[in-house]
């Protein structure tokens, strides 16, 4: 009803129907199986109604842009954050955090976490007979530049057991954390290396439906990037959620 | 036709942040909307439950929130953006060991919905956990805001009321408190965005 627009205090209300740029949704082929009985944990954590539809609004359409607060100048090095360097492959991993219209993400945090070159995590619940790295915590961060782009310097993480199934081995991967430029765009995924042979019984890389989908974290080994007689380098390109077109966007040049 | 083609990007997949989110994602003030002694700063509390009612001790909230005034340091807003020293908009809280959490912020504002109306004040809230393979997202509203809520356009989208209640904070002695339930008779809603 148009007359009740008339009331909205001047300075904080929004014009009737205004149309705001939406996020587009991930099709269904793209996403995850929640409930995924392989993968043990979900059978009691995974909501079994469906999600309702939330229409996009201010709250989901704005987010966090936290900035260079939180990143040191040596952050994306993991190999620095103690006197001595880590034992393991030395690795460049880099790419660029792309919106769904291939735009660089730029001044967009990302945080990693990793286990050591021997597939150990520093956390009370991750021991196996294999040693802590007394020179790796397994911590990074990074500010995505102008272009979207981030480079980190860390060592390959080996994979390790877990107890999910009989001789269950996770393969190896780097836990990536990105918030994009809105609440909506927010994501935590994980990255793996190509042709790992414990592919096809991870249930948790398997609760991406697809295969083509699963291809998507997967980094790319990355020649021209290797530091000779210092590291190998990987690629790892992370797409966000795009936009929808609106009627702002169509006359725009950039 | 004045529109380039759009060259669509396909997304990358999400995948939980698996039992060691700790390392990576732990932030001292993270808790902390606005700091410790704001005055008029409230905590929001809770548990985060499976589908037994145990806790999980492996998992994380975030909230993303307007101020008091109902704006956002956004430029996305098409009312401007508003920064308010002090205030971040965003909180992280890692549960603990009996699957609790804590949000130290500001009440939020109503916000305008786009439809001619406000929301009631609410907190966009994103919950992670080992087992849990894609973020869940969620809404966290105040029930001394009953007037605002009864005639909130999302709270309205639900289907009953027993619904709605899994979505409003109740107010104690010691801030307000609300359960986060993954699964189950009491389960949470949850949305898709």
């Amino acid at each position: 009803m148009p007359a009740e627009t008339t009331g909205l205090p001047g300075t904080t209300g929004l014009p009737e129907k205004t149309a705001l740029a939406h996020y587009r949704r991930v099709p269904a082929e793209d996403g995850v199986t929640l409930l995924y009985p392989d993968y043990r944990s979900t059978v009691l954590r995974a909501p079994l109604r469906a999600p309702i539809e939330l229409p996009q609004r201010l709250t989901e359409i704005t987010g966090p842009l936290l900035g260079e607060r939180l990143v040191g100048p040596t952050d994306h090095d993991l190999t620095r954050r103690y006197q001595d360097e880590p034992i393991g492959q030395r690795i460049i991993v880099h790419g660029r955090v792309l919106d769904g219209d291939g735009r660089g993400v730029p001044d967009t945090l990302i945080e990693i976490w990793q286990a050591n070159a021997g597939g150990r995590y520093r956390h009370q619940n991750g021991d196996w007979p294999t040693p802590l790295d007394p020179n790796f915590d397994g911590l990074g961060r990074a500010l995505t530049d102008a272009a979207g782009s981030y480079r980190f310097v860390t060592i390959r993480p080996g994979a390790y057991p877990w107890r999910n199934h009989q001789n269950a081995w996770r393969p190896a991967h780097i836990h990536f954390s990105l918030f994009g430029r809105a609440f909506t765009q927010r994501l935590v995924t994980q990255m793996y290396f190509p042709d790992d042979p414990l592919f096809f019984q991870d249930p948790i890389f398997k609760t991406v439906t697809s295969e083509q989908a699963r291809r998507r974290m997967v980094s790319a080994f990355d020649l021209s990037a290797t530091e000779p007689e210092w590291a190998l380098a990987f690629r790892f390109d992370v797409v966000l959620r795009g936009r929808d077109a609106t009627p702002f966007e169509s006359g725009s040049g950039v | 036709m004045s529109g380039r083609p759009r060259a669509l990007v396909p997304t990358t997949p999400s995948q939980t942040v698996g039992p060691y989110l700790a390392i990576g994602l732990s932030w001292p003030d993270g808790p902390l909307v606005v700091p410790a002694g704001t005055p008029g700063a409230i905590w929001v509390r809770g548990r985060l439950l499976d589908g037994v009612g145990a806790a999980v001790p492996d998992g994380m909230i975030e909230t993303w929130q307007a101020d008091p005034g109902g704006r956002f340091d956004h430029p996305d807003d098409p009312r401007g953006a508003v920064r308010r020293p002090g205030f971040r908009g965003f909180g992280r809280s890692l549960t603990g060991p009996a699957g609790e959490f804590g949000i130290h912020t500001l009440k939020p504002g109503a916000v305008p919905d786009g439809e001619g109306g406000f929301q009631a004040p609410h907190l966009d809230v994103s919950v992670f956990a080992r087992g849990v393979s894609e973020r869940l997202v969620t809404r966290i509203y105040f029930a001394d805001e009953a007037g605002a809520n009864a005639a909130d356009v999302v709270l309205c989208s639900l289907p009953d009321d027993e619904s709605r209640a899994t979505l409003v904070a109740r107010t104690g002695a010691d801030g307000y408190r609300l359960d986060l339930v993954l699964q189950g008779d009491h389960e949470t809603v949850f949305f898709a965005l």
